[in-house]
């Protein structure tokens, strides 16, 4: 059963959807939950049995889909995708156990079964177009969650993110195409196998164009600067529930695809884009806080916050070294519990008050005391307190890319520096102070659901924060054989320089230890 | 005094005849029944035609067990051409009418279904379109050709409705026009090399290395626009929305399937070798209509308000993708067209059988048009199954994956890309997402939108057994199609490859 635990992993949850339109409207929820947590303790099972030495791909399975073509059904993990397997699997439960959605909440939780195939999917996927399957398919359920259950202009916005996300990955898929293509030319045999292509070395011109290609999919999918207009729409829209896995997992298939694909696979190319990368980066850092400080709704503030993150990941990603990376895998785990739980705090006062307007507020912090306190964890936690979660992955991001610029670097600190004032600013106006508001003075405090989704995060915010090991040490290990891989593969004086060469420096150590 | 020829009859080697002459048996057949005993019930002459073309399919697979032995068969004074492609392309074309034929037995009663002779017609364009592909002399392709569109038209026109007749005639009178063009274009190429064999018009062409290439291109011209109305390429594609509005869903979508694929085996024979040797205006008028098909037809499908024009002009951008197989012109490419068009059928079948399901007699207080997108609005509430499965069919069309047709655009894409159109590669992927907004309209409209009262009774009004059988079908060949490409590949390529193309 192990040696099948991807497959399962990922059709459980759709078999289990399949079987769930039987199951009465009443007790959908206790099926949902019950599924989730099948599948959750499942992929703990797969992080107790993965071998955290081996950086390699584990589990892997493999069986013919389409020979002719090359198109294999290819599995496997990594500490890369471990984890954001295991984010998956630990959101779905949490956003489903503490679902106070209440139209429709069948067809909701087998939408959100459907939709946890897919991501889990994505991550486990070592075939491109096994990948891009899961890819796409992800839109479907995300369209009908925020389409059905979203706000007046729910409609819009789902297909504003369905067309944006559709239209960048077709561009992708061409790129995949040309990748295969180029496969078939150097070895005679069609190929859309991960692990082999990243046995091929391009030229480098054919490495920028197909670079750029694939950054158009992934690019939109981040959202990056200036892709991101789709996002604060959805996520206006969106329910609750549509908004925490949309941040916490969807928005992590663009980053780890860079992880996956752009690094490993041209790597000079990366090299190439670096700075304009960086600064793009920067861009959307600074530029989304300052959109973020001027919203008057709480949701857009967290969405944009949200937006200002992922800019650190991919400064992360393309500092090509392994504390960056490393870093931004973690941020990527980080950034999903962190933001995740904000918008599930978001979602706690929405049902009570069916506003999201700051102005709206003021002084909850005597009204709903643990509300506040847990509201404040968070807060504190994406701001990048140390001792929490984010600081970890924030760290080790901007201390990768300071190695190949220290002017961005410093920038990029200073902009999350500044990120910390509107967060603080939208914290103090809804919660401390005088209630103003009548309304506010008899909200009730946060209830046994939400506060189900909520205190596991609180934990994981904090336990990670301290002692970021057990996750950080499988993640490095797979980091750097994709480091030593491009290391290997660059061919440019300029991208040999850049990207360190482990083989050596760790033999340097071996030597040192020798004597 | 002439010579006296001698033609032995094994020589002629009849048997290349049999999957036609089988369909024309069977329109006989039916007609003699309807003589001997007159007003049976249609579900007699919906067997009998199912029969007849079970038969024909047989008689194919035959042929396509003796393709694989022997090559590639002549007959009839060498005009009968039964070679991989015209085997595929007959067996998509009898495979199709097998999942059309069965739409007649709805649970309403429609005017068109009282007559046997609208068997019998139907089974007479069947042997025209085997004509069609299954030859590589012009006269005959034209006859064949004509022979479809002629039975063609009277079914459209007995649905028995002032928009059937418009269509009818309208489709009748461009249809006429496109005849007279391929007749000219088919003058010219005999003017020029003293045959109207494809084949032969090739070698004289080659031969004198194209020095009458004026005339050529006059000719070319008269067959891209004789071609291009059958298979609605920009801009001799006005015909095609009007006509899917006035013939019945069912129709439609068998003219969105059948006769395109014999047009596109005509253009892949005729064109390919021009596009090979160099025919560099040719290329670039195919490229510049392969791109304007494709995209003018989708945004033209943006704006459509009925489901069933928006259909319409999905299948000429869908057409207008498969073009580029012929302007490709690789075997990688040709393998794409005929497994793009086998996963298209299904789908679209699908798709326009479901406006089939729920077509009522007249139209509804306050529509215009039969399937406008309202009547679909919240259909999710009202039949859970029906919305899914309609959702289905329009995620496939959209391409996104692992449904049908994404396979077909992955292939297509592929050889593209591998034949070294990088800009065609782009172009089609981007008009996938620009298609993906109108399909996507109809599933905003069945899922996101609330009901309107009163239209749930219309939504299945017209559905029996066998129209929801043929929607199952359609659904499995949808979703499952992943594990059918594979298989689907392999004979495909060996067929095409073998054929010489």
């Amino acid at each position: 059963m192990i040696d099948h635990i991807l497959t399962l992993l990922i059709f459980f949850p759709a078999l289990a959807a399949m079987l769930g339109f039987v199951v009465t409207k009443d007790s959908m929820r206790a099926y949902g939950i019950a599924v989730a947590f099948i599948e959750f303790i499942l992929s703990l099972w797969l992080w107790y049995a993965y071998d955290p030495m081996v950086s390699g791909m584990q589990f892997m399975e493999s069986m013919p889909l389409i020979p002719a073509f090359g198109i294999n059904y290819l599995l496997g993990v990594d500490g890369i995708s471990l984890f954001i397997i295991i984010l998956s699997t630990f959101f779905t439960l949490l956003g489903i156990g503490s679902l106070t959605e209440t139209r429709h909440v069948k067809n909701l939780i087998i939408t959100l079964l459907f939709l946890e195939m897919t991501m889990v999917g994505v991550f486990a996927a070592l075939d491109a177009i096994v990948f891009y399957v899961f890819w796409e398919l992800s839109l479907v359920p995300m369209l009908y969650i925020i389409g059905a259950w979203g706000g007046p202009l729910r409609i819009y916005a789902s297909i504003k993110f369905f067309l944006y996300t559709f239209t960048g990955s077709l561009v992708m898929l061409v790129g995949m195409l040309f990748m295969a293509y180029f496969y078939y030319q150097a070895t005679g045999q069609w190929s859309f196998s991960i692990l082999e292509w990243y046995r091929l070395i391009l030229p480098e011109n054919f490495q920028l164009w197909l670079f750029a290609a694939f950054f158009i999919g992934f690019a939109i999918k981040v959202p990056m600067f200036p892709f991101h207009t789709w996002l604060p729409y959805a996520h206006g829209q969106a329910p609750t529930i549509g908004s925490v896995i949309l941040a916490a997992i969807l928005l992590k298939m663009g980053t780890y695809a860079f992880v996956r694909f752009s690094l490993p696979l041209f790597p000079d190319a990366s090299v190439f884009f670096m700075f304009p990368i960086a600064i793009i980066a920067i861009i959307m850092i600074i530029y989304t806080a300052m959109v973020a400080y001027a919203q008057e709704d709480i949701k857009q503030v967290v969405a944009y916050s949200s937006v200002s993150h992922m800019g650190v990941i991919i400064l992360g990603t393309f500092a090509l070294n392994v504390e960056g990376v490393s870093g931004s895998v973690f941020l990527m785990l980080a950034h999903g519990v962190v933001s995740g739980a904000l918008f599930l705090l978001v979602g706690v006062i929405y049902d009570r008050r069916h506003t999201k307007l700051m102005s709206e507020f003021g002084g909850l912090a005597s009204v709903m005391p643990r509300y506040a306190t847990i509201f404040g964890i968070m807060m504190m936690a994406s701001v990048g307190l140390p001792l929490t979660i984010n600081f970890v992955g924030e760290f080790l991001s901007l201390l990768g890319f300071y190695k190949q610029s220290h002017m961005l670097t410093l920038t990029a600190g200073v902009a999350i520096i500044v990120g910390a004032i509107y967060m603080l600013s939208a914290y103090k106006k809804a919660f401390f102070g005088t209630v103003t508001n009548e309304e506010n003075r008899n909200l009730k405090d946060v209830n046994k659901t939400e506060l189900f989704g909520l205190i596991p995060l609180v934990i994981v915010a904090i336990w990670l924060g301290v002692y970021p090991k057990p996750v950080l040490g499988p993640i490095n290990n797979s980091v750097e054989s994709i480091i030593q891989l491009m290391h290997d593969k660059a061919q440019s004086p300029e991208a040999k320089e850049r990207i360190p060469n482990l083989s050596e420096s760790k033999k340097i150590i071996s030597m040192k230890e020798a004597n | 005094m002439l010579e006296p020829i001698h033609v032995s009859l094994a020589s002629l080697n009849l048997a290349t005849l049999a999957p036609m002459l089988i369909a024309i048996v069977g329109a006989l057949t039916i007609l003699v029944i309807d003589l001997v005993k007159g007003g049976l019930h249609k579900s007699l002459y919906v067997m009998v035609s199912l029969l007849f073309l079970l038969l024909d399919l047989g008689s194919l697979v035959d042929f396509a067990g003796v393709f694989l032995k022997n090559g590639t068969v002549l007959g009839f004074f060498d005009v009968m051409l039964m070679d991989g492609i015209a085997i595929l392309a007959q067996i998509i074309i009898v495979v199709g009418s097998m999942l059309f034929i069965p739409l007649a037995l709805t649970s309403k009663r429609f005017h068109e279904y009282n007559y046997p002779e609208y068997f019998a017609l139907f089974l007479f364009m069947i042997a025209g379109f085997q004509f069609m592909v299954a030859t590589d002399n012009l006269i005959l392709i034209f006859i064949g050709l004509e022979t479809a569109s002629l039975a063609l038209y009277t079914l459209i026109a007995l649905h028995n409705r002032s928009k059937s007749f418009e269509a009818a005639v309208k489709y009748f009178t461009m249809g006429a026009l496109a005849a007279g063009f391929f007749a000219f274009g088919s003058m010219i190429f005999y003017a020029i090399s003293g045959s109207v064999e494809i084949n032969q018009i090739a070698t004289v062409l080659a031969e004198d290395h194209y020095s009458n290439i004026g005339y050529v291109l006059i000719g070319v011209t008269f067959m891209i626009a004789a071609i291009g109305f059958k298979i609605s390429m920009v801009p001799f594609h006005t015909w095609t929305p009007d006509v899917y509005e006035g013939s019945s869903a069912a129709l439609a979508g068998y003219m969105s399937i059948v006769p395109k694929i014999a047009g596109f085996v005509v253009a892949m024979r005729l064109f390919e070798f021009m596009v090979h040797s160099g025919v560099v205006w040719l290329q670039v008028i195919l490229y510049i209509g392969v791109v304007v098909t494709m995209t003018a037809s989708n945004i033209w499908a943006l704006v459509q308000s009925d489901v069933k024009r928006m259909l319409a002009y999905s299948s000429i951008s869908h057409a207008g993708f498969v073009m580029a197989a012929i302007l490709i012109g690789t075997t990688q490419s040709n393998t794409g067209l005929f497994l793009y068009w086998a996963l298209f059928s299904f789908t679209n079948l699908g798709a326009f059988t479901m406006l089939w399901v729920n077509r009522q007699k007249n139209l509804l207080p306050g529509q215009s048009s039969d399937h406008p997108y309202e009547k679909f609005s919240g259909m999710v509430k009202t039949m859970p199954m029906g919305a899914v499965m309609m959702g289905l069919f329009m995620l496939s069309l959209a391409g996104i994956p692992p449904f049908g047709l994404f396979w077909g655009k992955l292939y297509m894409i592929g050889s593209a890309v591998s034949a070294g159109y990088t800009g065609l590669a782009l172009i089609m992927a981007l008009n996938s997402a620009i298609a993906g907004y109108y399909y996507l309209k109809l599933i905003v409209f069945m899922f996101m939108k609330d009901p309107m009262v009163g239209y749930e009774k219309f939504y299945f009004m017209n559905a029996s057994l066998s129209l929801k059988t043929i929607i199952g079908i359609a659904v499995v060949g949808t979703i499952f199609a992943v594990f059918a490409v594979n298989p689907l590949l392999k004979v495909i390529t060996l067929f095409v490859y073998n054929s010489g193309y």
